[in-house]
């Protein structure tokens, strides 16, 4: 066995803390945000403008409480908006400004 | 608010306008590739299970090249990761996992369900296969070795099952009607 | 190019601990011994994509473990000596054995 290796949050295989965990085999249907995080992925590939490699590794930077508190595709769309400003395809002012923007046209 | 502590639906809304504005991806675009994807599911990979099953020659091909198999019954597979197809024979059989992450043979197979990418099922699959497949109510011959293919490059992994007793003489319709997601990923096994 | 049925081992190495980095070698794999079932092709290094750094092509392989010679003999779940893991790995993390 691998004496102590560092603790890698989502290295999960043989992980001790959910090896007695249960499976949820039931079907969960995807919803709107989960096809349209998805498919804003799925483009963003195609254009060469993020790759799935650069995905994954926003994913596993997450804080662990957002990696394992988090749904699926809220870690992908986490990982993308700090992918993006990374490279600077978009700008943290500018994201903040569509975000008050959206929060304004959304009911609560 | 900065994006760090948006909610995900803000989040979203906010990224949507912004990829929109800088013409990186609009609002037909999306709709475009969602409605793509959602073409796609495990019926695909039904179809390649059911003419393995009833031509040598194209299981021969699918477990050789699963792209090009996948391509000859018009599943659209260019620009895509490399399929490997992994037959389930009476001594071993075989079940796939991604457990850095949720790699899955989304071409053929279509979105990865819920449990694929638990992170119970992450960690139980290369540790206790067996355990994890009774999930499913699964429970292998004692004298069945499992083999958990975990997909950690740039292939995607879907599982050749074996072929039910009881399914002589079908068609490749009917045979394909039985398959379903768990048979491919192997955490169930077909049935007649 | 590493052939079919060379015994090879995974290097005991943890880059994680040097700095951010993409690894695709899962922790259970390494310093273990296993053996090549086949060369999958090359490909661009993912531990460079992921940081949109050039990424030279390297050999992937699919190597075979027993997962009795991964996980500890007294692990509460069987490890029949017929049960394997196949794992891609790429050429720079597989040693010979």
């Amino acid at each position: 066995m691998n004496d102590t290796p560092p603790t890698i949050m989502h290295d999960l295989g043989g992980a001790p803390r959910f090896m007695c965990e249960p499976v949820d085999v039931s079907p969960h249907a995807l919803t709107d945000f989960d096809r349209e995080v998805d498919a804003i992925r799925q483009i963003l590939g195609q254009k060469k403008v993020m790759s799935v490699d650069e995905l994954r590794r926003g994913i596993e930077s997450l804080p662990e409480a957002q990696y394992f508190g988090l749904g699926y595709y809220e870690r992908w769309l986490r990982s993308i908006c700090a992918i993006l400003l990374e490279k600077r395809v978009i700008a943290e002012a500018e994201l903040d400004a569509a975000l008050e923007a959206a929060a304004r046209d959304t009911p609560c | 608010m900065t994006w760090r502590e948006a909610d995900s639906a803000t989040l979203l809304a906010g990224l949507r306008s912004l990829l929109a504005a800088k013409s990186i991806a609009s609002a037909d675009e999306i709709a475009e590739r969602i409605r793509i994807t959602d073409g796609g599911g495990p019926a695909q990979g039904a179809r390649m299970v059911a003419k393995a099953w009833t031509d040598p020659d194209y299981k021969a091909l699918m477990l050789a090249d699963g792209a090009r198999a996948a391509e000859l019954l018009d599943i659209p597979m260019r620009g895509l990761p490399p399929l490997g197809v992994v037959e389930n024979t009476p001594g071993i059989h075989h079940l796939v996992v991604c457990t850095l992450c949720s790699c899955y043979p989304r071409a053929v197979l279509g979105y990865p369900p819920f449990w694929f990418k638990s992170a119970a099922y992450r960690a139980r699959a290369v540790r206790d296969p067996r355990g994890l497949i009774a999930e499913w109510g699964t429970e292998l011959p004692a004298a069945t070795a499992i083999r958990v293919v975990d997909s950690t490059a740039d292939y995607r992994w879907m599982v050749l099952p074996m072929r039910p007793a009881g399914t002589e003489g079908w068609s490749e319709a009917e045979l394909a009607a039985i398959v379903r997601e768990g048979d491919m990923i192997g955490v169930t096994r077909p049935r007649a | 190019m590493l052939s079919a049925g060379t015994p090879v081992r995974v290097r005991l190495d943890w880059p994680e601990t040097r700095g951010r980095c993409h690894i695709r070698t899962p922790h259970y794999v390494r310093g273990r011994p296993g053996e090549i079932v086949r060369h999958l092709g090359d490909f661009p290094n993912p531990e460079d994509l992921a940081f949109a750094r050039p990424a030279k092509p390297v050999a992937l392989y699919h190597v075979r473990f027993r997962q009795a010679d991964l996980w500890p003999a007294a692990d509460p779940w069987p490890h029949p000596a017929g049960d394997e893991i196949l794992i891609e790995l790429y050429e720079h993390w597989l040693e010979a054995a």
